[in-house]
């Protein structure tokens, strides 16, 4: 690894090769808007937010701060004019598509966009298809029980072929990272629901020995149990009745 | 929806998924194949029942999303069943220029389906594609990969005559 120094908006700053412009900007506080990206997965590209524009003498061009690797010498800029319409536009699209989100709501009122030119999208869930959620269920749940299906247009997130997921353990990481909360969880009683934009899914969930409480997903438990190797019964009694 | 086949479930027989197996060790079941796997896999079928995938994802040890990601994404492959031949019209530039909007019309009247459907008894399936590379011969209309160029809305009833 190098230390590497570059500039962003007139500050120079220290940083280390393969870290990305978003990384290094978050570590010295300058804001970057940004909804796919977290730091728990790799890094995606899709919500297009982030852009930012990097400079070398008299030439710029707009790249995505969360894939782009900083560089010696590299000046960067996050709020010129030209970044500002990219967001604009990518944030009155993301209006059209999911009228009803309050975080893009919230967004477009910071960067004042008004009224989108676009039609919008009626009965529409809040996915913006930035594929956070599958990317968390691949990478770090390690289930891949969700994924983005079909192409263009008819792009949505899914399960296999819309129906219960058999490799959904129902730990609720999806809806965890779901930037514009786009995925539902609901406990009641015995069962786990899980609503997402285009499938709903139930769970059962495990009652402790002891208090009688109903406190995780069966499934969830099993997948733990199975990948740290613990013993059948080690979840037999919920976190408050353990010794 | 109009002559849309019943999507009811099919069971895969032994010999189906015997045809898969082969499939996968011809590939050596390995994953990076998925797609030229998938292929042949509908060749032997006509198309990609549920099981089928199910069997491919089990066969590779790929997530079933990965595989469903990948069947739902390219246009060549087809979850629901399909007929017994495939008819292509060309929507392309030259083809298009040369009337190929009213053959397809023809096409639609004739077999009682839009592009993308499958006639109720299971015959033909119709779709559309954007220029087969033989635009000297426009409008085109392919059946089963057989080019029939110069075609009219006159000429369609004749050519679906040969096809059972």
């Amino acid at each position: 690894m190098k230390t590497v120094t570059l500039t962003i908006d007139g500050r120079e700053l220290q940083a280390e090769t393969g870290q990305t412009i978003l990384e290094v900007a978050r570590d010295n506080n300058i804001y970057i808007p940004a909804l796919c990206h977290n730091e728990a997965v790799a890094a995606y590209g899709a919500c297009r937010l982030c852009m930012v524009e990097v400079s070398r003498g008299d030439w710029a061009k707009l790249v995505t701060s969360c894939l782009y690797e900083v560089e010696d010498g590299l000046v960067v800029k996050t709020n010129t004019e030209r970044v500002n319409n990219v967001r604009r536009l990518v944030t009155e699209l993301l209006l059209a598509r999911c009228p009803d989100s309050e975080v893009i709501q919230d967004l477009a009122k910071e960067l004042g966009v008004g009224e989108p030119r676009f039609t919008p999208e009626e009965g529409n869930h809040k996915c913006i298809l930035c594929a956070l959620c599958t990317r968390a269920c691949q990478e770090v749940v390690g289930a891949s029980a969700i994924s983005l299906v079909n192409r263009g247009v008819n792009r949505q997130m899914a399960t296999p072929f819309y129906a219960f997921s058999d490799a959904c353990i129902a730990c609720g990481s999806c809806a965890y990272v779901c930037p514009t909360g786009a995925i539902d969880i609901e406990d009641a009683g015995d069962t786990r629901k899980i609503t997402m934009p285009n499938v709903t899914m139930e769970f059962k969930l495990k009652q402790c020995k002891t208090c009688g409480a109903y406190w995780a997903p069966e499934r969830q438990l099993a997948h733990i149990i199975k990948q740290a190797d613990l013993p059948p019964d080690a979840f037999d009694d919920c976190p408050d009745c353990r010794e | 929806m109009r002559n849309m086949p019943n999507s009811k479930k099919k069971q895969l027989k032994a010999a189906d998924k015997k045809k898969i197996a082969a499939t996968l060790d011809r590939y050596q079941r390995d994953g990076v194949m998925l797609v030229s796997i998938l292929q042949d896999v509908q060749a032997e079928l006509n198309y990609l029942p549920e099981d089928a995938l199910k069997e491919v994802s089990q066969g590779l040890e790929l997530p079933l999303t990965q595989v469903y990601s990948v069947a739902t994404f390219f246009k060549a492959f087809s979850l629901k069943p399909r007929g017994r031949h495939l008819v292509n019209i060309c929507m392309g530039t030259a083809c298009h220029v040369r009337g190929s909007v009213g053959i397809l019309e023809k096409l639609e009247q004739e077999l009682g389906i839009l592009p993308g459907e499958t006639t109720r008894d299971y015959r033909f399936t119709l779709e559309t594609v954007n220029c087969v590379g033989a635009c000297a011969l426009g409008p085109i209309v392919m059946v089963d990969g057989k080019y029939h160029g110069q075609m009219t809305a006159d000429k369609v009833d004749a050519v679906l005559k040969g096809y059972e």
